[in-house]
């Protein structure tokens, strides 16, 4: 039954300096990386390396620092273009994380463009940061959400978003991997339909572009979002991918310096796409560092990276089930899902459940996962969450079911 | 087991989250107030009747951690038959001994002494304390209410609330 995984988890540990700490005692038990990743020693290396030797302003300086920074951030655009499937680099715009990548579409592209009565479609498993900017570009501008409801399987309807679909549709929001069920929506089919109809299909992509291979070229989104932090790249950096034209299209979002090419005291015309939408100075050494993560996980394979979570999330799913009183939330198999594992306990509350694995070094997500449309549908105010990465192996999961049985044990209720 | 929860899941604490006091609903109620940790979800309802300034019932309801049933059951308790000064002075020297500025020793706080463990996991303190925020804010509302003629008291409310927003409170997060 037991696949051997791609990828040599005990090689790959070694890379992070981080697992090597303890926690209340204990040795670190990463299970919380769909909220953020750990940092390989090279991302590290990348951001001290740019401080060290060649810290200056991009697109600005003539001398050599300057050029030296310039290249190496420019040559991470190219490095993202290439990892999305060979798309244009001028489709590529560096933000400060995939909240703002979403933000940036409903400000600049889609504001202008809704009117009463126009509707935006949005499924009822979005973050807060594909679901939020809708609510408030609706308020604005007169426009309505309308909801694309999940399944009691984990999955959307996608017979009701077909019912939902019509010339009134402007924009479909939805998420490409879901961060709470793990959910794979089929995007690809999804936009096909909305385009049939004249919407424009915003993808977001935290979960899905750091877990799997992700080809633009034929996804069919319009826009897709994703940080860099969800991929062992530093805080701070997110993408924003659209076709040039879309971006050339689009209203400028922030105003400011690198965004621009004249300015006056009464007008201004901006800079070509990417940069128009890279206002000031940007996030330069996380963005080198975003560049070392790139390559990391290239050396990985994608294709393997995926393989190895979807074999771990279908052990863990298999390993929580044998605990009684646990309810798993979230597609079972691995087609339509992995890398994530949702759970309720119903005799421990997840806060409980996250102190009591915090003792035991365990670091899981409990909460609403910025989720709370999602958490009202599965019937409940929080849930606990375990999610995997490349350094994480059975060995953890079988660590969290140890706990788990602990805090179980610890309510009283021996299991 | 570590120490340190035993520290904060004492006996007394985990007794009152199994069987929680004030779970009853009041049939009437004077003040009232839904009190929501977006951080968590976690939501109560506190409930007070009062006759001639001393509270008669108690009810403290919604879902919640461990920590934050397990303090909404001890305010249900300890508040019956106090006066709106005493609740008030009970809440403040509660959130004095969870930021540890006062021991249990300087204060009466019965069970709530319990919940004193809290204190060594730090994200876990905001969960006892979304009662009690709850409570000081219906009780402020009921005073204006109550006197609206005295458009300012003195604010009663408990200092750093980060995370906790109230139901009644434009500032309630989506």
């Amino acid at each position: 039954m037991a696949e051997s995984s791609p990828l040599d988890v005990a090689r790959i540990r070694r890379d992070f300096p981080i697992l090597s700490r303890e926690v209340r005692g204990k040795p670190l038990l990463y299970l919380d990386s769909a909220a953020t990743t750990q940092k390989p020693q090279v991302v590290l290396d990348a951001l001290m390396d740019y401080y060290t030797h060649s810290n200056a302003n991009v697109h600005r300086a003539i001398h050599t620092l300057g050029e030296e920074a310039t290249a190496a951030y420019e040559g991470v655009r190219d490095k993202v273009a290439a990892f999305l499937g060979g798309v244009d680099r001028r489709g590529v715009v560096f933000t400060r994380n995939a909240t703002e990548s979403l933000n940036l579409v409903a400000y600049a592209w889609a504001r202008p463009r809704l009117a009463r009565g126009d509707e935006i479609l949005v499924s009822e498993m979005e973050h807060h940061s594909n679901l939020v900017p809708w609510i408030e570009a609706a308020r604005v501008t007169g426009a309505v959400v309308r909801t694309i409801p999940v399944t009691d399987e984990g999955l959307l309807d996608l017979d009701v978003y077909e019912e939902l679909l019509g010339h009134h549709t402007k924009i479909v929001a939805v998420t490409h991997k879901s961060n709470v069920l793990g959910t794979i929506n089929p995007v690809a089919e999804m936009a096909k339909a909305a385009h049939d109809v004249g919407a424009f299909v915003v993808v977001d992509g935290a979960q899905a572009a750091a877990h799997m291979p992700v080809d633009l070229n034929t996804l069919g989104a319009d826009a897709y979002a994703f940080s860099a932090h969800k991929m062992l790249g530093p805080t701070g950096v997110g993408v924003l991918w659209a076709r040039p034209e879309v971006l050339e299209e689009m209203d400028a979002f922030l105003g400011g310096g690198e965004m621009i090419r004249e300015v006056h005291m009464d007008r201004a015309t901006f800079n070509e796409v990417p940069w128009k939408f890279e206002a000031g100075t940007p996030n330069i050494a996380g963005v080198v560092g975003f560049g070392a993560a790139i390559d990391y996980l290239q050396a990985l394979g994608m294709d393997k990276l995926n393989q190895h979570e979807t074999q771990l999330t279908l052990y863990a799913r298999d390993r929580l089930e044998e605990i009684g009183g646990l309810t798993l939330f979230g597609p079972r198999d691995a087609i339509h899902g992995g890398g994530i594992v949702t759970f309720w306990d119903k005799d421990v509350h997840p806060h409980d459940l996250s102190t009591i694995l915090d003792t035991h070094g365990v670091a899981i997500r409990a909460g609403h996962h910025c989720a709370q449309p999602l958490m009202r549908r599965l019937g409940v105010v929080a849930t606990a969450r375990a999610s995997f990465y490349c350094y994480n192996d059975r060995d953890d999961v079988d660590a969290l079911v140890m706990a788990l049985h602990e805090c179980r044990k610890y309510f009283g209720h021996v299991s | 087991m570590s120490l340190e929860l035993d520290s904060m899941y004492r006996e007394v604490v985990l007794d009152h989250y199994k069987q929680p006091r004030g779970r009853c609903p009041l049939d009437r109620h004077d003040i009232e107030n839904e009190g929501f940790n977006p951080v968590c979800g976690d939501e109560v309802k506190i409930g007070l009747r009062i006759e001639d300034g001393i509270i008669l019932g108690v009810h403290s309801l919604g879902r919640g951690c461990s920590i934050s049933v397990a303090s909404g059951s001890m305010l249900a308790e300890i508040l019956q038959g106090k006066t709106l000064e005493e609740a008030r002075s009970i809440a403040e020297d509660f959130r004095r001994m969870m930021h540890g500025e006062i021991t249990p020793d300087e204060a009466d706080l019965g069970d709530l002494e319990a919940l004193e463990g809290v204190q060594k996991f730090p994200v876990r303190i905001k969960c006892a304390l979304l009662p009690w925020t709850t409570l000081l804010d219906a009780i402020e509302a009921y005073e204006r209410g109550a006197r609206a003629e005295k458009s300012t008291t003195e604010d009663p409310q408990l200092g750093g609330r980060p995370g906790i927003v109230h139901k009644n409170d434009e500032r309630r997060s989506v």
